[in-house]
């Protein structure tokens, strides 16, 4: 029988079930069946730059070496060389990029390698926002040449001294110009896009000013929103791979899918955004524990001074500090920072168990070989490898690796949280129920999958139409 | 000629009688119970630069113990007396880096009086204070091998304000900054000296930065000598 195809905004006739292998994966019995339709594989345009795979893949590229400086940036802190460098932007007196590398000692290799590499990625988070703007951005980057071109030479004429900051406004003024030439002509990508764009390249500049900031004032306590904004910020370049994917914008097609709705799959949207928002927490609380230097508050685990809860009276407090002995962070630990590690250690129980009712949701409701659930069983796979590595930190007595190891999975935890809750929104919208007339987001339905072959439907599900759902991440 | 004299006079006996009037206070400090084992500061070792400085494994020494329990790097100090700074004419102490480490660790200096910081490696080291009490200015400043020296000084009493060098995490110093001359660092001995103190009755302090603080009360008389031991207990 052949399934008759609905248009735009009109109720879907459920006519007949055809065998859902023949549009999607094999999927186990029992699972409620959905009905499955692709008419044909439509290859997005090349119209605007976000449907260009070329993007989709600088943009991941983005966040992979976004990921990469947070390592950086994590073993300036497990290693207490924050501040090994004076002054910024400066590096010793010496513009950055002129810094001798015979000079990159101790804690100046990591902290100046970490600033070399956030200018990296700076560049290429304005080549993304810049990219999503299309060939809007073409005199943009020839004004903006020009007038670094002119800053360049107006420093050698005014200040020769100070050549080498001429040669980096010169070298970047040169690539700004010679690429409005070469830029493509592509439409600009949906204003949502672009905006998203453009705060990423904002929050990145807000970085690097925060990160100098607490070198040149002294502030240990901005080295807690620097970090913070470190985890946000490769959140957002995760959640731009995501948006810019073939996947995501597969769904533009309004002829191709027909959704179920899922009561179910609301509810796992807030799971979702619940548990990404927990990490979220969870890593500001770990950023303020870095940044007490007093090393391991509690120097055992599971155990915490051979208690479930350790003693946080003065004198207990005093007897810890009394037999600590260590080699970088010397600080003396305080009862709020044992307070502080013990929270986080229950959050991380928490955390782990809403992670894990997720994972076992999403299975439960969808199958194992839906998007959503298998990035929430890899999702759940990540938190068990942050717990262990949050143990080894303590059994390693704060190993500078295994610290800094223990940063990057956490900021993988939250971009996979991020990319779910994204997912599953973007999966809610997209389902029948939904009032929405137009899809000024470009936010389209995307393959549904799931149901037992040749199986009806369950009672209690109800077949409905939607085809241009609204906008579920509310990004316009 | 005869008035000059005179006034010369009267002011050597002045002097005098102030030196006649001050006492002086001295003790040992020594520690109970066994302290918990000096670890070895690998980091140190694994530096390329630093690394070649030391022969042997350093470790650590947060407690410098004799074979008696004599304790060092105690800083003994007369409470209630504030505000008889001498230290902008005092002479200046020196802290020195040496071997990626500070020496002394621990030191004891009046408000206003000059600590000459010293380069004494042929690595760079940058010379970071950070105080906690409003007042006392925190620094951060690069000096180069064999570089001249640098200047530090302190106008507010502190308690173990911290120096490190962020090139080299491991490097820690702390110092006592107080707004009179009443103080002492124990040696390797335990033995400490407070000399020119008034008479009078007071609260001795022994505070040593990881055993805890101990405290007595003294009377010091013109001439005569106090002596006062100590007893930090590692529990």
């Amino acid at each position: 029988m052949a399934l008759k195809h609905i248009e735009n905004e009109t109720r879907l006739q459920l006519e007949t079930v055809l065998p859902v292998h023949f549009f999607s994966r094999r999927l186990p019995l029992g699972r409620p069946s959905i009905l499955v339709n692709r008419t044909s594989s439509m290859r997005p345009e090349l119209s605007s730059p976000s449907s260009s795979p070329w993007l989709h893949w600088f943009a991941v590229l983005t966040a992979v070496a976004t990921l990469v400086l947070l390592g950086a940036g994590g073993l300036v802190t497990s290693h207490g060389v924050g501040m090994a460098v004076p002054d910024w932007p400066n590096t010793y007196g010496y513009n950055m990029f002129f810094f001798p590398v015979s000079r990159w000692v101790g804690g100046i290799f990591y902290e100046h390698s970490h600033r070399l590499l956030a200018s990296g990625v700076g560049l290429m988070t304005a080549v993304l926002a810049l990219w999503l703007y299309g060939k809007s951005s073409q005199p943009f980057l020839r004004w903006t040449g020009l007038v670094l071109l002119g800053a360049a030479a107006a420093t050698w004429l005014a200040a020769p001294r100070h050549w080498r900051d001429g040669v980096v406004l010169a070298v970047v003024g040169a690539f700004a110009f010679g690429a409005s030439w070469l830029w493509p002509g592509f439409e600009p990508s949906p204003k949502w896009l672009r905006r998203l764009g453009l705060a990423a390249f904002i929050a990145v500049v807000l970085q690097g000013v925060l990160g100098g900031l607490r070198v040149v004032l002294f502030k240990d306590q901005l080295g807690i929103f620097h970090a913070t904004l470190a985890q946000l910020f490769f959140a957002l370049t995760c959640a731009l791979a995501l948006f810019t994917s073939r996947w995501w914008q597969r769904g533009r097609n309004p002829e191709s899918e027909i959704r179920i709705s899922s009561l179910p799959l609301r509810r796992l949207r807030f799971l979702f955004a619940g548990a990404t928002l927990l990490i979220l927490c969870q890593l500001v609380l770990g950023a303020t524990m870095r940044h007490q230097h007093a090393g391991l508050a509690i120097a055992d685990f599971p155990l915490a001074y051979g208690k479930l809860w350790p003693a946080m009276d003065p004198q207990s407090v005093a007897h810890y500090n009394q037999h600590r002995v260590e080699v970088v962070d010397v600080n003396p630990i305080t009862a709020f920072q044992v307070g502080l590690q013990m929270v986080h250690r229950l959050a991380a129980l928490l955390i782990l168990g809403m992670v894990g009712c997720c994972a076992w949701s999403a299975r439960r409701h969808f199958g194992r070989a839906t998007v959503s659930s298998r990035l929430a069983a890899v999702w759940l796979g990540v938190l068990l490898l942050q717990a262990l590595l949050g143990a080894a930190t303590i059994w390693t007595n704060k190993a500078a690796d295994v610290a800094t190891a223990h940063v990057l999975i956490g900021a993988l935890a939250l971009a996979l949280g991020t990319v779910l809750s994204l997912v599953s929104c973007r999966e809610v919208a997209a389902v029948a129920g939904f009032e929405s007339v137009s899809d000024p987001s470009g936010i389209g339905p995307s393959p549904v999958r799931s149901g037992g072959e040749g199986s009806p439907l369950p009672a209690g599900w109800k077949p409905s139409a939607t085809t241009h759902p609204a906008p579920a991440t509310g990004l316009d | 000629m005869i008035k000059t004299t005179a006034l010369f006079s009267a002011a050597v006996v002045l002097a005098s009688l102030q030196l006649v009037s001050a006492g002086e206070i001295t003790g040992t400090v020594t520690l109970k119970g066994t302290p918990p084992k000096e670890k070895e500061i690998t980091p140190l070792k694994e530096d390329a630069n630093c690394g070649k400085l030391h022969t042997e494994m350093p470790t650590t020494h947060f407690y410098v113990v004799g074979p008696q329990g004599e304790l060092a790097d105690v800083v003994v100090s007369v409470q209630g007396i504030s505000g008889k700074s001498t230290g902008a004419s005092a002479p200046a102490v020196t802290l020195d880096q040496k071997g990626c480490e500070y020496t002394p660790q621990i030191l004891a200096v009046q408000t206003d009086q000059k600590i000459e910081i010293k380069n004494s490696d042929p690595v760079l080291h940058n010379v970071h204070d950070l105080p906690t009490v409003a007042g006392n200015q925190e620094q951060n400043m690069a000096q180069m091998p064999g570089g001249p020296q640098l200047t530090f000084s302190f106008s507010k009493p502190e308690e173990f304000l911290k120096f490190k060098c962020d090139v080299h995490p491991w490097m820690f110093a702390w110092v006592s900054v107080f707004d009179h001359p009443c103080f002492a660092v124990s040696g390797k001995d335990g033995t400490f000296k407070i000399t020119n103190v008034p008479a009078g009755k007071y609260t001795l302090r022994a505070a040593h930065r990881k055993a805890g603080v101990a405290t007595q009360e003294i009377e010091v008389k013109d001439g005569e000598p106090a002596k006062v031991n100590f007893a930090v207990e590692a529990k």
